[in-house]
């Protein structure tokens, strides 16, 4: 490829990142997974971290994130991504260790493992996925699912009088005293997604820097169970999901201030 | 080393240290809290990886990250906990990675009392959770015990890569008796080869349970189903037999239920009565082959357990049906007294001098 | 005017149309034929060459299909000897 550019005249403005695996993913068209991972992948490849990094794998569509990403990888049961990375960083307090989880893993079955994990300050950094749905099983209600969304469990319309309101993680997250990073981010569109991006260095940073917990919410889309197109899925988190799930910084320790002027949405 | 007054949890721990565990999580629970308080303190004092977890399914996954991350790893809880980290235990035994779990059993089902009990023997044998495996399962009787199989625990769990159960009523584990520890190991930072550390100038591991297409999860299967038989070949199993060589009629129980049948075994033995107790002390693997040959001249077996009949039918199945195997048995947390075991022996053995024998399974009586 | 191109791998493609919505040179078009794995990919339909290297749509591709370059500018040199 370099050697392209240089015969003519060009430079790479941007290639895929070296810790993305080179194999196609099964996720469906559109799917902001895949933006995500592919957003992981860039951030270990420019802090240089990909050899050091272990990932813990979730239960969702992303149960098989392991064979996306070049890194040393284990699969956590159903919720217990937090528990499981406290065990690996616990040995390994060198390494990088992050758990890569959707809405239903981190907010409903694993809810008491990662504020458990937060609160105790583990020096793991989570990137929460949530498209208000579970894509993995079909398109059943999530904690984040809105109100009066429809999805396979919530024919009707989510009602909140029998299923209550959804879940908002990155400010639950920020209350908690381990936390040192937690906030919101989106990847509808390529300006929140280069956001996004620069969030989830902060984050890898805030773990290599050992100050503790830090998450990084992304509002994402899923077309499939939303029964929308890809670019209607995205508009969707931009107009449905944004007022509900506001972007922001939700806590941002100090030692991360400077760095937090980038990105801020 | 000396010997010291120990307690069973405190005993434990420390044989675990002792043995190398490099990292513990733990919930407390009665009865085995000490353990984990101990842990606590020791732990810590040795640089190594402490941590009580938010909950007993926290605790054995965390068990599991660092397990897969190469480091000797142990948890310990009772009944109820143990009926959650049943999830883990299954996760772990088809990842073949090893750990530790010790489970000071109580009175159940459900929440039940915090009394000493043999009730989870079914499930700690039988299974390791949802799927087709089994632990190796290690049944002391005293506090000494409990350190020596905690130590060897650790070994046989880095050998088969396996999950290895070490499991006592509630009395061993708050029982004080003088026994030795082991000198401490040193710790070996070695991680093996399949282990997450990082994918430095190597192909990146995996470890995972998921293995969606069926041709390769028969495949895992039946290297599970292969290591066990190996083990069971590997003359791994351990047993205890006193005064079994001229019995006629042979008490079998592990644990406390066993020091319980011994005092009336030896009771009656000073009448001249013709009785033995068969202990033991590796639940699975069963000892099966020790328990078959006293077929030869026995004419009958009790089995004593302070539960509802558990290794009951184990020992059926082993004993074969041509010999009456009967049953004694206290619930709830209820320990049997030597008094109560001793009466049921004698009924039996006039049973068996007059051949009128039946085969029932019922609980606090025999028939 | 700075000038650039794409080059996309349409096996790799799902035919999602993110890099097509926001492509804001609209030189990105939904091919006529399938893919291998029956999707039909996007490729670049630029004859003006009006693609200029943003990258928009390397950003908003779910699945890293995208490689961008962008023509560097003129050396000095070459300038000098055309004025010459």
């Amino acid at each position: 490829m370099v050697t392209l550019a240089k015969e003519f005249n060009e430079q790479l403005v941007y290639e895929r990142p070296e810790s993305l695996a080179d194999v196609h993913t099964h996720y469906c068209p559109g799917c902001t997974h895949g933006t995500a991972h592919r957003l992981v992948a860039e951030v270990l490849d420019e802090l240089g971290i990909r050899e050091d990094t272990i990932l813990v794998a979730s239960v969702g569509c992303s149960v098989f994130s392991y064979r996306y990403f070049e890194v040393d990888a284990c699969e956590a049961a159903h919720g217990r991504a937090p528990a499981m990375a406290t065990g690996v960083k616990r040995v390994h307090p060198d390494k990088i260790v992050f758990t890569y989880q959707g809405d239903g893993d981190l907010a409903s079955i694993g809810a008491g493992e990662i504020l458990h994990a937060a609160t105790r300050g583990e020096k793991i950094t989570a990137i929460f996925v949530n498209n208000a749905i579970y894509g993995m099983t079909g398109g059943q209600m999530a904690p984040t699912t809105l109100i009066g969304q429809k999805t396979n469990s919530s024919p009707f319309g989510r009602d909140v009088e029998l299923a209550g309101y959804p879940m908002r993680m990155a400010e639950l997250l920020a209350m908690l005293g381990g936390t040192v990073y937690s906030v919101r981010r989106s990847l509808h569109d390529a300006r929140h997604i280069l956001q996004a991006k620069k969030a989830i260095k902060i984050a890898f940073e805030a773990q290599m820097m050992g100050l503790g917990f830090s998450i990084v919410e992304l509002l994402s889309s899923c077309p499939t169970n939303w029964r929308m197109t890809p670019q209607e899925a995205v508009n969707w988190v931009r107009d449905a999901m944004l007022p509900y799930y506001p972007l922001g910084d939700y806590k941002v320790a100090e030692a991360l201030q400077t760095k937090s002027g980038r990105g801020r949405p | 080393m000396a010997r010291e007054l120990l307690k069973g949890n405190v005993a434990f721990a420390e044989a675990a240290i002792r043995a190398g565990c490099e990292a513990y999580f733990g919930y407390p629970i009665t009865p085995q809290t000490e353990l984990l308080e101990h842990m606590s303190r020791r732990m810590i004092e040795l640089d190594r990886v402490f941590l009580q977890a938010e909950s007993e399914l926290a605790a054995i996954n965390m068990v599991y990250g660092a397990a897969v991350a190469g480091a000797r790893a142990m948890t310990s809880s009772s009944s109820p906990g143990i009926s959650l980290m049943q999830e883990g235990f299954s996760y772990i035994a088809a990842s073949e990675v090893p750990a530790v779990i010790i489970d000071i059993m109580r009175g159940g089902p459900g929440l039940g009392n915090i009394q000493p009990s043999q009730g989870d023997y079914n499930q700690m044998t039988k299974s390791a959770g949802h799927g087709d495996f089994r632990p190796i399962v290690l049944a002391p009787a005293t506090v000494q015990e409990a350190i020596d199989l905690t130590v060897l625990a650790f070994d046989l769990a880095d050998k088969y890569r396996t999950l290895v159960f070490v499991i006592a009523d509630g009395a061993i584990g708050q029982m004080m008796e003088p026994a030795e520890l082991p000198p401490m190991r040193e710790l070996t930072r070695e991680r093996p080869s399949w282990a997450l550390t990082g994918a430095k100038d190597r192909e990146k591991n995996l470890i995972s349970s998921l293995h969606l297409g069926a041709v390769e999860l028969e495949a895992l299967n039946i290297k599970l189903q292969e290591k066990l038989q190996h083990i069971e070949r590997s003359n791994e199993t351990r047993y205890d037999a006193q005064e079994v060589e001229d019995a006629e009629l042979i008490l079998v129980a592990f644990g406390t239920a066993a020091r319980v049948a011994q005092t009336a075994v030896q009771r009656m033995r000073a009448e001249g009565l013709r009785v033995g107790l068969f202990r033991p002390i590796t639940l699975w693997p069963y000892p099966r082959q020790a328990l078959a040959n006293l077929t030869a001249q026995a004419k009958g077996f009790l089995v004593v357990e302070m539960n509802a009949g558990q290794m009951l039918y184990d020992v059926r199945e082993i004993v074969g049906a041509q010999i009456p195997v009967e049953f004694y048995g206290r619930m709830g947390g209820t320990i049997p007294m030597p008094d109560e075991v001793e009466t049921a022996a004698r009924e039996m053995l006039q049973k068996i001098a007059s051949k009128t024998t039946a085969r029932e399974g019922s609980n606090g009586h025999v028939s | 005017m700075a000038s650039g191109r794409i080059v996309i791998d349409i096996e790799r493609c799902k035919g999602c149309e993110l890099c097509l919505e926001a492509c804001p040179k609209d030189v990105i078009a939904l091919a006529e034929h399938l893919n291998a794995k029956g999707y039909r990919p996007v490729i670049l339909l630029d004859p003006e060459h009006e693609c200029t290297g943003c990258a928009l749509c390397a950003t908003v591709c779910p699945d890293g299909c995208i490689t961008v370059y962008r023509d560097l500018p003129q050396p000095a040199t070459a300038r000098v000897r055309e004025a010459a």
